[in-house]
């Protein structure tokens, strides 16, 4: 791998990290470029160069934040298993690389929205950990005041529109958001994100129909883990590369375990969508827990399988040996900001426990948006003891 | 007072059918009816203290239809504003003005650009708005339904037609998970200010497959409100408050009233969302009807009448919040019910009503609710059979003479 040496180095003392650090770590924007593991595949379309642009700020961060992703992930599955998240809970490691490619090369003017497995996307997007685990554990202070739950994560300021727990169903939903931005004539894209069993879903191409035939900016990204719950992709689609699905629609296949990658494949999709109209990203990815917390994920792949993925294709540990050959941190540096976002995340969890859970009457508020600014009677007025019909 | 409140529903209807004879059937007409509107000019300004007080609050906000008396129309025609037009005209008419004053407002659905829409009702608007504005998709109800949500949670209204409501089944998934239910699973996040219109009910012998009524199917999905027109006036005045309305609205049009024909004001009016519409006040018992079977219970009005029965006709409008206000001082005054309408009897709008009636109201009725819906089957081809599934007027009298015995 060609690796590009740096010229200098400063010994600024990096963000809010512990002063128990000996050697400063760069923080400036010192440039690197990173060849990615793997070239890309396109489809109707001249792929992207290999190299990709970063930096060491963008390096650390990178690691920083996915390793915090992980930890959240795996505090996750513990606080399942204790009983404290009930329900349905998808977890994302293994995924990380695809969420924190995809916002290194947006703004928040771009939209994402994606099913079910979105804590970490919300985190991505500027969410804090304890609105996550807030909200995990059904607490008032969740993102969407403990009435959403696991599947429904939102952050309107920073256009992430969730959190979908219906397969496919927020693909049209991205597109028209991406219709709201070519309305509105902002210079924004939509990343309407699904996996690879719900590519199969008959709506994904009715909304890229009609995005094709209206030349939105909706850029469609295919997390394809390679199993849609217990059904492996060779089982479910007669046609495996999803990248080509669009069939007039171009396509990317991308190494989704290679943050660069990732970042590189965003900026092209971007920059082509605001031209050309939709185009398909396909993120080869892998998780490592089951398809949620009540699948082992075992029964339908072998542990030899998930190991070797670990083994070879982690995507922290491939950030890991690019900041340790750059000399960007030494690995005890690296450890302590693993066993620091640890305690940060406990740190939340114990926050979480101690918000209380909604009041009562959280149960009747926002179902209707009341009035429209004028005086307007509704059926509930005193006289009448109904509620709600 | 008899306990046997579903007996006497379901006994009521089988009465109604058994004495029901085709040869005397007097054919119901459907287009024009300014003969059934003028049973309305016997009014009073009935309804009791609450009109009055609802017109001395509402005639600061000039905008709301006042009172929600329906003759209050009638009074801008007798003085002589006023402009005369057909339904779908009306439909148009209010959404023109509503894409004027917003810019936010985009029409989506099949053939309502370059078409004029099938219904005529979005017909000039695209070359007035353009094609951003006036969109013509393809035939994908699941996906348009939903790309309008999407748009509608950045900020858009869109109003998004079936071309037939049966056809928005295929869209049942987006109309309940996300139209209904993201303002809620947000937490307050997003509001979903979409509008979802169609024609719905019994044609002229459309088949079983488009002559739906899915009022019944969408009314439990929390979140939306479900609105049915039925009139011109009453036409454009929802179509508009739908609109302004931040949540979302399904706009119930019926397949047979486009045609009709009403003069309604010139100046600008909404009409209440979520308020009933006293059709004809009257003394001896409540009528509660919605859409086409407002002119068949009109019609069974006049031959009541001349039997000597004074009914009280609400036209509900909105079907979903039910006005129990508008409908509650109704039955505390007559005491008597019969609902008139043409969702299916399993399910239907109607079964809610009589629940809600019943547990609101139940000291202050004489006899149970009595309720008049289509017959449970798919709709029928031949005309003759295709009138026996719909409520016809003769057993809507019979079912008043039984009720007021």
């Amino acid at each position: 791998m060609a690796l590009s040496r740096l010229s200098s180095r400063s010994n600024i003392i990096s963000r809010p990290l512990s002063a128990a650090f000996r050697r400063s770590i760069s923080t400036d924007t010192t440039p690197i470029t990173i060849e990615t593991s793997l070239p890309f595949t396109a489809h109707l379309c001249d792929p992207p160069s290999r190299s990709v642009e970063s930096s060491t700020q963008e390096l650390l961060s990178f690691f920083r934040t996915m390793a915090l992703m992980r930890r959240m992930e795996i505090a996750a599955d513990s606080l399942y298993k204790a009983k404290l998240i009930r329900g349905f809970c998808h977890l994302y490691d293994g995924q990380e690389a695809v969420a924190i490619g995809m916002e290194a090369a947006i703004t928040k003017k771009d939209a994402i929205i994606t099913a079910y497995r979105d804590h970490c996307i919300f985190l991505g997007r500027g969410g804090s950990l304890y609105e996550v685990f807030a909200e995990l554990m059904g607490r008032q202070d969740g993102c969407s005041r403990g009435k959403g739950g696991s599947m429904h994560f939102y952050k309107k300021d920073s256009s992430f529109y969730g959190g979908h727990g219906i397969v496919g169903a927020q693909v049209p939903l991205g597109c028209g958001i991406a219709f709201a931005q070519k309305y509105s004539k902002e210079e924004a894209v939509t990343f309407a994100m699904y996996g690879d069993g719900a590519a199969n879903q008959g709506q994904l191409f009715e909304a890229l129909n009609i995005s094709a035939l209206w030349d939105l900016p909706s850029i469609l990204v295919c997390e394809n883990n390679h199993y849609g719950m217990g059904t492996a992709e060779w089982r479910a689609a007669k046609s495996p590369s999803y990248y080509k699905r669009g069939d007039y629609v171009p396509g990317l296949k991308v190494d989704g375990m290679d943050a660069f990658a990732v970042k590189q494949a965003c900026k092209f999709a971007k920059e082509h969508a605001l031209k050309n109209g939709p185009i398909i990203l396909e993120m080869d990815t892998y998780r490592y827990h089951g398809h949620s917390m009540s699948d082992p994920g075992s029964t339908y792949r072998t542990r030899d399988e998930i190991s070797g993925v670990r083994q070879e294709r982690d995507p922290i540990e491939r950030i890991k040996k690019l900041v340790l050959s750059h000399d960007l941190a030494t690995e005890k540096e690296l450890k302590d900001m693993e066993k620091e976002i640890r305690k940060e995340v406990d740190d939340a969890i114990a926050k979480a426990k101690d918000c209380p859970m909604p009041e009562p009457s959280e149960l009747f508020t926002n179902v209707y948006v009341k009035g429209f600014g004028t005086e307007s009677f509704g059926a509930d007025r005193k006289e009448v003891k109904a509620a709600l019909p | 007072m008899a306990a046997r409140i579903h007996g006497g529903a379901g006994a009521g209807a089988a009465t109604a059918l058994s004495t029901f004879n085709p040869k005397k059937l007097v054919a119901p007409s459907r287009t024009n009816l300014p003969a059934a509107r003028s049973s309305k000019r016997c009014i009073v300004a009935g309804g009791g203290s609450d009109a009055s007080k609802s017109l001395s609050v509402r005639h600061s906000q000039k905008l709301i239809a006042s009172a929600a008396v329906a003759t209050k129309a009638e009074t801008s025609a007798t003085t002589g504003t006023g402009h005369e037009l057909l339904l779908f005209e009306a439909l148009q008419e209010g959404l023109e003005e509503e894409m004027d004053r917003d810019p936010h407002v985009c029409v989506m659905g099949e053939d309502v650009g370059h078409y004029g829409g099938s219904y005529k009702v979005t017909k000039g608007l695209a070359d007035k708005f353009g094609d951003l504005r006036v969109l013509d998709t393809p035939i994908c109800e699941n996906a348009f339904t939903g790309m309008g949500i999407g748009a509608a949670m950045t900020g858009l209204r869109p109003v998004i037609e079936g071309m037939n409501m049966g056809f928005l089944l295929l869209a049942f998934n987006q109309i309940s998970n996300n139209c209904g239910m993201l303002h809620y699973t947000s937490g307050g996040q997003f509001t979903i200010p979409v509008v979802i219109r169609g024609p719905g009910g019994v044609g002229r012998q459309l088949g079983a497959e488009h002559s739906q009524r899915l009022e019944s199917y969408f009314q439990s999905i929390p979140g939306i409100q479900m609105v049915a027109c039925s009139t011109p006036y009453n036409a454009k005045g929802l179509m508009k408050a739908a609109i302004r309305s931040e949540n979302p609205v399904i706009l119930f049009e019926h397949v047979l009233l486009y045609n009709l024909k009403e003069k309604i004001p010139d100046e600008e009016y909404i009409c209440n969302l979520e308020e009933a519409e006293m059709v004809r006040p009257g003394e001896h018992i409540t009528i509660l009807t919605y859409s086409r079977m407002r002119y068949h219970v009109m019609q069974a009005a006049k031959t009541l009448v001349n039997k000597g029965y004074d009914p009280e006709v609400i036209d509900i409008r909105s079907l979903k919040p039910f006005d129990l206000y508008t409908i509650g001082n109704s039955v505390k005054k007559t005491h008597r019910v019969l609902i008139v309408e043409e969702c299916m009897r399993t399910g239907g709008i109607g079964a809610s009503l009589t629940a809600a009636i019943n547990e609101n109201f139940h000291d202050y009725l004489d006899a149970p609710v009595m309720c008049l819906s289509s017959q449970d089957v798919p709709t029928p081809y031949a005309g003759t059979l295709e009138e026996w599934t719909v409520v016809q007027p003769a057993q809507i009298v019979t079912a008043v003479e039984q009720l007021c015995q």
